[in-house]
């Protein structure tokens, strides 16, 4: 059976809510939806960061985001998949990035929303520029962000 | 073929995209990186460490010993910081 997935990238905001609620409606097999929200922190190392402003590759982030989702669907029995990122200058306490899943058991939606993430921060092509007192500058990759998506790779 | 650059690659090259025509010697993603930091310094100064920079082709990822012929679409960002 092929698996609902909705993925969008767009500058304006979305709603947790309504997502949920999109993914499940006019069905009753949803067993279990898991959500994961991204948001723009405020503090970040001693610096208190006025707005992130996100950069993407238009056409390759619908695409990667695809692939993991096509792969995610393989690994795990999901009944539906949602990942909104967004792009554009976004401020503290503002959402960035949305992963809904949605499977019968818990089980498979907590691990696809999480494997999901991983590969969302180290392969979508999307890159963080942050506003501090002191002026603009990219955000450095993390090594446990590459880590984290390692884990998933099967051996 | 086209050539895109994103965040801190496409501000030290200074141009978000542009038309390139690289001679027939140059074959993989690594020999662009080195034919575009021959041409000008301000290349050179975005692929200085090619280590760091990632490339995909036509929208998928690829390394820099990923053949070029074919591509119509090179792009070369650091690594990415979404999420």
């Amino acid at each position: 059976m092929r698996v609902p997935a909705t993925i969008r990238i767009q500058q304006s905001d979305f709603d947790v809510a309504r997502e949920i609620a999109a993914l499940g409606a006019d069905r009753t097999d949803i067993g279990a939806v898991v959500t994961f929200s991204g948001l723009c922190r405020g503090p970040e190392g001693g610096d208190a960061i006025a707005a992130l402003t996100l950069e993407h590759y238009p056409g390759m982030a619908e695409a990667e985001i695809k692939r993991h989702v096509d792969e995610a669907t393989s690994r795990w029995p999901l009944q539906g998949v949602t990942v909104i990122h967004r792009f554009g200058r976004i401020e503290p306490g503002q959402n960035i990035v949305l992963v809904v899943t949605a499977s019968k058991h818990r089980q498979a939606a907590f691990e696809a929303a999480e494997f999901l993430m991983d590969y969302l921060k180290t392969s979508a092509p999307f890159w963080k520029q942050e506003e501090t007192p002191d002026g603009k500058g990219w955000v450095e990759a993390r090594a446990h962000d590459d880590a984290a998506a390692a884990r998933w790779t099967k051996s | 073929m086209k050539v895109k650059y994103f965040a801190w690659v496409r501000e030290r090259v200074g141009k978000a995209e542009e038309t390139i025509e690289p001679p027939s010697s140059v074959h993989t993603v690594g020999d662009l990186m080195a034919w575009l930091s021959a041409r000008d310094e301000t290349y050179a100064h975005a692929f200085e460490k090619p280590k760091v920079i990632r490339a995909a082709i036509d929208h998928a990822h690829v390394k820099a010993d990923a053949a070029i012929a074919g591509a119509s679409e090179i792009a070369f960002f650091p690594p990415m910081t979404g999420g």
